[in-house]
């Protein structure tokens, strides 16, 4: 027994140190602690992200396998004016509603920063409607500017300022200002928040410097809140064009692109296409040409973060 | 100068307190008289702070109100009711799938989250910690990832979910889900496992722990914060979720709640508007009571979220 094990052990105890050392190497424990997130990632990120470009370059159905038809679905979408109109809407509809959200925002963002009682309790009350789920929200929305019974329109006329009611998500122009109105509304708390979290960085001994010095409030705003803000505005809103961009549940739960495709975003068109009308190949289609548009955020978000390494003299790393 | 923004951002603080600097708690208001403060402070601070919450008053107001006083703006002051009635929260209940939406939604938000903080934790670890070849890069690409919105994602998705025979299965959502969530969380615990001093995994390294060990028995408890936050980020981003549990799901009594109200209680019925607006208020409850209970959480993981 004993000859037997001797030789046994000895390849165990090599193997054994060659085991210690593999479970001392970074890099191999490394790969053993991403496996988990990289799985997700992989499959149900990457690798959609990819499919996705290539169903737009096929004619995929739902329940019929796909042949490859080149820009055939691109080429279809150049001379389909309902697309443009989309590509409008979603431009508009994430201009608008972004510059209103970084304005009011940061506006909300300096009124809370100031001194008063309760604050604690206001802060928090603002951010609710960021927490509740924005199709409940959006139905609110719905609810208070359905075309009988809104509450906007009773107190208008009860105020003497309309005569009849105003028909909220059934005309074109009013349609897109309810829907760019409830994203501004959701978007604000977020900007504001976010924005607070910043401006309580900035030493109030700078403040008091310059009014010492005779500078006005807005000298005090342009020249030492901005400047020093200037980063975060553009990390947060690089995130808040993105969502706005790419918005979905506001505007299904609020219009579904109605009127007469008033509301159609980018996102809202690909899913009628793609799962509604089941022309899956033609909605990815729709859906891969938001992408340019998102590096170019992606892009702006990237400079400001570089240009936040530039100012604090840190190195790239 | 030195201090600059982004860098010192005190999280506890952004809901409490004003600037960590500031010890007197006047600051510079002193300059500033009544009658001006109201004009420029407390008048446009009532006026959002009431745009931002009447959806929610309205909500609330429309779901006791018997239907009668609903439709009938003529008779009845339409900003208040004196007679409420829980019928509608008695039809959701009792004369629907209401419970078993939510319970749907619990399970997936709860399952997905999971999930993604288990698999983020260790990502975190190893990239902020372990330092492999190419962490960098690899923190990078999770930045990218956070960045890939749903809604280009879920035309594909809805076909690898059918090749996966997960079509109308909460799975589908279980494992789709930690794409939106693994990014963010990840980024968030990377900036929170950063804060702890290394001497600490040091010393337990010289004492013999494991990766793992260290990780289980340094790392997480002092993380606790952390955790906390990405946990009611993550459960609230699940519990929001929109798109792709409307192109997953089918049938009636596997649908979650955001999609089941807009599908299910969207009928001709002219009454309708009662129940559909207690069950966006039962829906929104359980996540305003969370938040009610971890504010500060909330908001270090959202600001945390852009920190980085």
């Amino acid at each position: 027994m004993a000859d037997v094990a001797i030789p046994r052990a000895k390849p165990q105890m090599s193997e054994a140190s060659a085991w210690t050392q593999l479970k001392h190497n970074r890099n191999w424990l490394g790969f053993w602690f991403m496996v988990p997130a990289m799985a997700f990632l992989i499959f149900f990120l990457a690798y959609p992200l990819g499919l996705g470009i290539w169903l737009s370059f096929t004619d995929t159905r739902i329940g019929r396998v796909g042949h490859f038809v080149a820009t055939e679905n691109y080429e279809w979408l150049w001379d389909d004016s309902i697309f443009w109109l989309s590509v409008f809407n979603t431009l508009l509809y994430t201009f608008v509603a972004s510059a209103l959200k970084f304005a009011i925002g940061l506006y909300l963002a300096l009124l809370l920063n100031e001194n008063m009682p309760f604050k604690a309790m206001l802060r928090a009350m603002v951010l609710i409607p960021f927490i509740v789920p924005t199709v409940l929200s959006a139905l609110a929305f719905w609810w208070i500017f359905d075309s009988q019974f809104s509450i906007i329109s009773w107190s208008l006329k009860h105020l003497g300022l309309i005569n009849q009611n105003i028909n909220f998500l059934g005309d074109t122009t009013w349609a897109r200002i309810c829907v760019i109105f409830a994203n501004i509304w959701r978007g604000v708390p977020f900007v504001a928040i976010t924005l607070l979290a910043g401006l309580q960085t900035v030493s109030p001994s700078l403040y008091e410097a310059a009014t010492l010095d005779g500078a006005t409030r807005w000298q005090n705003f342009r020249y030492i809140t901005y400047p020093l803000l200037t980063p975060i505005i553009a990390v947060v809103m690089t995130f808040s064009v993105l969502f706005t961009f790419t918005d979905f549940q506001l505007i299904w739960a609020m219009t579904r692109g109605g009127p007469v495709n008033a509301t159609h975003l980018m996102a809202t068109l690909s899913y009628q296409r793609a799962i509604i009308a089941g022309q899956l190949g033609e909605g990815a289609a729709i859906s891969s040409a938001m992408i340019p548009f998102l590096l170019a955020a992606i892009m702006v978000s990237w400079f400001g973060l570089q240009r936040r390494k530039w100012q604090q003299g840190e190195s790239n790393d | 100068m030195t201090d600059l923004p982004t860098r010192s951002i005190d999280l506890k603080n952004v809901l409490s307190g004003s600037s960590p600097t500031a010890d007197h708690s006047e600051g510079m208001s002193y300059l500033q008289s009544v009658p001006r403060r109201i004009v420029t402070l407390y008048l446009p601070l009532a006026i959002i702070v009431i745009v931002l919450l009447f959806p929610f008053y309205w909500m609330a107001l429309t779901s006791v109100k018997p239907d009668e006083q609903l439709l009938d703006l003529d008779r009845y002051n339409p900003f208040w009711t004196w007679s409420p009635t829980f019928k509608h929260f008695h039809k959701l209940l009792f004369e629907s799938y209401y419970p078993h939406w939510l319970w749907n939604t619990m399970y997936v938000a709860v399952c997905a989250t999971v999930l993604s903080i288990f698999a983020s934790v260790l990502a975190a670890y190893a990239i902020v910690r372990l330092r492999y070849k190419g962490a960098h890069l690899v923190g990078g690409l999770i930045f990218l990832a956070y960045l890939v919105p749903p809604s280009i994602l879920f035309i594909p998705l809805a076909t690898v979910v059918f090749q996966y025979g997960l079509f109308d299965s909460p799975l589908a959502l279980i494992l789709t889900y930690p794409t939106i969530l693994i990014p963010f969380s990840t980024w968030l615990l990377m900036g929170y496992f950063k804060t702890i001093p290394f001497e600490l995994e040091e010393c337990a390294l010289i004492d013999g722990a494991s990766r793992w060990q260290i990780l289980i028995k340094i790392v997480l408890p002092l993380a606790i914060p952390g955790l906390i936050s990405a946990f009611i980020f993550c459960f609230t981003l699940c519990w929001n979720e929109f798109i792709y549990a409307l192109t997953f799901l089918q049938s009636t009594s596997n649908k979650t709640v955001p999609v089941a109200i807009v599908n299910e209680f969207v009928d001709g019925d002219i009454y309708r508007w009662g129940s559909l607006m207690a069950g966006a208020l039962a829906g929104s409850l359980p996540l305003v009571i969370l938040y009610a209970f971890f504010v500060e959480h909330y908001v270090s993981a959202m600001t945390g979220a852009v920190k980085e």
